[in-house]
């Protein structure tokens, strides 16, 4: 579980980030940290594996304050996933790249190698495994850098910005992911600006503006809201859209996806129909 | 008349073992705002490096196939030739900013092209006000937020007033908000001054409205190119995995479940909404 306890930071350039953030996050929940640019969302995030500490206020990992502990001890427990990949990489093939952190956590041999061909695997890399970083796409070095990350198991996983620069397909498969790793009760937090990919989730959303927490819900509530959203600088989901649109037909107006759309304009037609 | 135009246009990477576009033909109108999409990793990126002549120039390799851009044949032109005619903005705009102030920035490309300073001047603010961050002009670009170093990057292109604009993924950093208004500054410089827009995204659903001409990309190929909502009514835009906007695909689910919207396939939620509206008015 991560706690954050009314927590504030300020960058040494006197930037205040983050100011009053208070947030309980169990085992097993999918959370999407939304809001606009400068938020204080990567922030917020950075402060979960103790890669920034506090200004005032506590955050705790399964009860552990992150003061009190080493990021290195923290990352075994919290892997995190940079928004630019280029921040991260630096192999010179693919295979060294996600075997990297393996050997440092002391992973013997065999169980390096495993690891390695299941996590290029089941990001579709296996064909890069001795391929350059650098000789790869922006949305394909995306991807190397996840599997660095996934391939030691952390119990929580926090993605900064996973979607950018990858296709609808690449998503789908991240989706479907992300809802597995729910499944075996890992906790999942992605910052996001990809509306149309919590709309497809349907996660819990945590809106940010200014430094502090604005909004908390189920994203079919949160992004079906169009006065929360234009304060965080967000645009509902396209489906949201066209049910605001038509909310004076009586639609009910916290619709999201395509399937929940479907069932409720077949509905009104039949009915209409008859 | 065509301002890009290719004929089977194959290019390798130095060092690479197969070729990242294959055989591709396209033509590209004067005027059009076009969208070049596909999954990661397809070609887009390399294709558009073909489009300011970075690609043989500064990356070498092997390109095979013809190409012309304003009527230059890029692999006989030289880049800082081919920059007048065509301008590109980088899908990281950190890449691409420098100088110490906004203005600085915006003025290097006329500089290095030996504009009188007058006519710098002029054009500078021009772009500046278009984009509608002058009053940042003084600021360091590298202490601004996300979105206005994205703008930043289209005022330094649009000073040079080519006839292209070439932007590969220019909003991947921002807030919606911010995309929106991006893509409204460009829209806006296709209608108003009719430069061709060649934009490279995979977000359909905040894009596709804006387009007269999609060109779909997969493993190296080009294989969809036309009219987007034809294009992106296709079944197979849907099995290459494209993002079709979720406003077309309810549209075609509807249609499988045997309910007919009239008109034409929707792009925009506005569009949507207008079309089951009228449908239940004839009910």
């Amino acid at each position: 579980m991560i706690e954050v306890q009314d927590v504030y930071f300020k960058y040494p350039s006197g930037v205040e980030a983050l100011k009053g953030v208070s947030l309980k996050i169990q085992d097993g929940e999918f959370v999407a940290v939304m809001g606009e640019n400068g938020a204080g969302k990567t922030t917020l995030v950075k402060h979960f594996n103790g890669l920034l500490k506090p200004t005032a206020g506590k955050v705790l990992v399964d009860g552990v304050e992150t003061t009190k502990v080493s990021v290195a001890t923290l990352a075994r427990k919290v892997g995190f996933v940079f928004q630019n990949p280029d921040h991260q990489l630096f192999s010179e093939t693919v295979e060294e790249e996600i075997a990297f952190a393996l050997k440092n956590f002391g992973f013997s041999q065999d169980v390096i190698e495993k690891r390695v061909t299941w996590a290029l695997n089941l990001l579709g890399l296996t064909q890069y495994r001795k391929t350059s970083p650098f000789m790869l796409s922006g949305g394909e070095r995306k991807r190397v850098a996840l599997a660095s990350v996934l391939a030691w198991d952390p119990k929580i996983l926090i993605l900064d910005e996973p979607t950018i620069g990858q296709d609808y397909q690449q998503k789908e498969k991240l989706r479907q992911f992300i809802l597995q790793l729910k499944a075996q009760g890992k906790t999942v937090v992605i910052v996001t600006h990809d509306v149309e990919f919590v709309a497809e989730c349907n996660p819990r959303v945590v809106l940010m503006r200014g430094g502090k927490i604005v909004a908390d819900g189920e994203a079919r509530k949160i992004l079906t809201d169009p006065e929360i959203l234009e304060q965080a600088s967000i645009v509902p989901p396209q489906i949201a859209q066209i049910f605001i649109n038509l909310a004076d037909l009586g639609f009910p107006k916290d619709v999201i996806d395509v399937y929940g759309a479907r069932e409720i304009l077949l509905k009104a037609f039949r009915r209409r129909k008859t | 008349m065509a301002i890009i135009e290719t004929k089977n246009l194959t290019y390798t990477y130095p060092g690479a073992t197969k070729p990242s576009i294959k055989d591709v033909s396209i033509k590209i109108e004067k005027g059009e705002f076009v969208l070049i999409t596909g999954p990661s990793g397809c070609g887009k990126t390399t294709l558009c490096r073909c489009f300011n002549g970075l690609i043989p120039h500064f990356y070498q390799g092997e390109l095979k196939g013809e190409i012309t851009v304003a009527g230059l044949r890029v692999p006989e032109r030289q880049i800082y030739e081919l920059a007048t005619h065509v301008g590109m903005v980088f899908q990281n705009p950190e890449n691409q900013l420098f100088a110490l102030s906004v203005e600085k920035d915006v003025a290097f490309g006329l500089e290095n092209l030996g504009i009188p300073r007058e006519e710098i001047r002029k054009r500078v603010d021009w772009a500046l006000k278009l984009t509608g961050i002058y009053e940042l002009r003084e600021r360091t670009p590298t202490e601004l937020s996300g979105g206005q170093q994205q703008r930043v990057a289209i005022a330094s292109v649009l000073a040079m007033q080519p006839e292209v604009i070439v932007l590969d993924e220019p909003t991947s950093f921002l807030d919606p908000l911010g995309a929106k208004r991006i893509f409204e500054v460009i829209y806006e410089l296709n209608r108003k001054l009719g430069i061709t827009i060649v934009l490279v995204e995979h977000r359909l659903d905040l894009t596709a409205k804006y387009a007269d001409h999609i060109i779909i990309m997969d493993d190296g190929k080009v294989v969809l190119d036309g009219e987007p909502h034809e294009i992106l009514s296709s079944e197979e835009a849907r099995l290459i995995g494209v993002g079709i906007p979720k406003a077309t695909r309810l549209y075609q689910i509807l249609k499988g479940d045997g309910i007919k919207l009239g008109g034409k396939v929707p792009l925009s939620s506005d569009e949507m909404a207008e079309m089951v509206r009228e449908a239940l008015k004839r009910l």
